[in-house]
């Protein structure tokens, strides 16, 4: 199992291995499920990786703050059920001041509760650590999954629609590709976007292939 | 030294890929001829425009990942002119190169070049084509010689409106269609080349083809149309049978074929689209692991009882 080197407590860490190293989606692979299934503009991949820190964020905080109280077993149900309160009340909040994003974004709100993303974060980082360690890490996981929801939802918005967060960009005579619009083609983006990035990490594009023939 | 890893299977032959490619492009001809001859201009410009792309997009790929530039093998040249030959005869040229670009450089390269891929390039390709661009994917002309395409007399393929044309029409390829799949008399001098040069077995061909007729008759339909209709005769003879994603064993590559006839009848008569090929085909190419797992020999002395005697 993974476990954060000292290094990665440093807040400033923290934030930069969320966002780059670490980046939950596309380095962890963690939370693809609302990934693929809504990002399909860059405003619902916004809001949905906004309304998932603020949760990882509370959900990290409470798990913390509770961390010398539970053990063993009983962990996970407890990290579920904080998960789940917070999930209702971001639920309650967009339903109230953002109804159309609340629309678009459908029943991937109340799952929130269960994003991996936030168990995975609450088990390895929070219930193991202080307060201010625990918001970091949340802090630093909650935006690299928003920069990285933002970016998917940008691009299939861009290729399926011609537009980002609803400005159109490519001019009219362009043929969108609808592709990019459907669950597959988020699949195929998120994949391609996990090479670049695994790419980037390694800083080595290319060469161990070449040695390979 | 230097030691060289190659996919599997690890056979000795005479022949080389370069070979085998060869062979299929020259089966693939006669197709291109009969699509010409029936579509036109708009044909040939899409046949080059895919085949041309699919090669660049393969030498370009290829240098900036670093590798070896394989263009020699005439794979690329393969896959280029299958989708040309996939797409309808009225179809924009950007259509057949974002397709090419598509089939090499993601379907293909990204898995790790020639022989990782796990679904075949051409027809994943085709599928992005037609759930990306329906407009394009699903408007059909009239055969009408040269000027086909220029004067785009929009028609009903014989999927579409079956019973509108003789078995005669469907062999000969006077119907509207994809480029290279409506012509049946060229696609059987394809697959008798093929056979002779003993580039690909009878098995996938004749399996697949079969199947299809067996269960479009079980289904009610009728079994002669519904194999000189659309893409069941093209994708037996020339993608199905593609090495890289076609069970290896011979039992596996009959109960490949066979499930393949029958997901097309299933798609063409309850599917949203009137053409089930495509996904058939991928979807078969997805299960022929499983499939060479469930019929694999046992090995003497490995597997389900070996370890009796010594517990």
């Amino acid at each position: 199992m993974r476990t954060m080197d000292d290094r990665k407590h440093a807040p400033g860490e923290a934030l930069k291995y969320g966002v780059l190293g670490g980046n939950p989606l596309l380095r962890l692979g963690l939370g693809l499920c609302p990934a693929l299934a809504v990002t399909v503009t860059a405003m619902n991949g916004l809001g949905m990786g906004l309304a998932t820190a603020c949760v990882l964020l509370c959900t990290s905080l409470t798990v913390s703050t509770l961390r010398g109280l539970v053990a063993g077993r009983a962990r996970v149900p407890l990290f579920l059920l904080v998960s789940a309160v917070f999930a209702a009340v971001a639920q309650m909040i967009l339903a109230g001041w953002f109804p159309a994003l609340n629309g678009a974004l459908g029943v991937f709100v109340p799952l929130i509760a269960v994003n991996c993303l936030i168990l995975n974060r609450a088990d390895e980082a929070a219930s193991r650590s202080g307060l201010m360690t625990a918001a970091a890490d949340a802090v630093g996981m909650g935006l690299g999954y928003t920069a990285a929801l933002t970016l998917v939802g940008a691009l299939r918005e861009l290729i399926g629609r011609g537009s980002v967060f609803g400005a159109a960009i490519l001019p009219s005579g362009y043929e969108p590709m609808l592709l990019a619009a459907m669950p597959a083609g988020g699949f195929l983006m998120v994949g391609l976007l996990m090479g670049v990035f695994r790419a980037v990490a390694s800083g080595r594009s290319g060469k161990k292939e070449s040695e390979r023939t | 030294m230097n030691l060289r890893m190659s996919p599997a299977p690890h056979v000795y032959s005479s022949q080389s890929t370069r070979a085998l490619m060869l062979n299929v492009i020259i089966a693939l001809l006669p197709c291109a001829v009969a699509g010409v001859w029936h579509f036109g201009s708009g044909a040939l410009t899409l046949i080059l425009a895919s085949t041309l792309s699919a090669v660049l997009a393969e030498c370009l790929w290829q240098k900036l990942a670093g590798r070896r530039v394989l263009i020699g093998d005439l794979s690329a040249v393969v896959t280029g002119l299958i989708l040309g030959l996939n797409l309808p005869p009225s179809a924009p040229w950007w259509l057949a190169v974002l397709g090419s670009a598509f089939a090499v450089v993601v379907v293909k390269g990204l898995f790790g070049g020639l022989g990782d891929n796990f679904v075949n390039p051409a027809l994943a390709a085709r599928a992005m084509l037609l759930v990306s661009w329906p407009k394009y994917m699903t408007a059909w002309v009239a055969p009408a010689g040269w000027n086909a395409c220029v004067d785009a007399v929009s028609a009903a393929t014989p999927l579409a409106s079956p019973g509108s044309f003789t078995a005669w029409q469907l062999f000969l390829g006077d119907v509207p269609g994809s480029i290279g799949e409506t012509c049946k008399l060229a696609i059987l001098l394809g697959l008798a080349f093929l056979l002779l040069t003993k580039t690909v077995s009878w098995r996938i061909p004749v399996t697949l083809t079969a199947s299809a007729f067996a269960f479009s008759w079980i289904f009610g339909g009728d079994p002669v149309a519904a194999i000189l209709s659309g893409g069941v005769l093209f994708a037996a003879v020339f993608m199905a049978t593609d090495y890289v994603t076609c069970p290896m064993s011979a039992a596996g590559q009959l109960v490949y074929a066979a499930c393949a006839g029958l997901l097309i009848v299933l798609i063409r008569r309850y599917g949203l689209y009137p053409e089930g090929v495509t996904f058939a085909i991928l979807l078969m190419n997805i299960a022929a692991p499983l499939i060479d797992r469930c019929v694999r020999r046992r090995v003497y002395g490995h597997g389900k009882g070996a370890n009796a005697h010594n517990g």
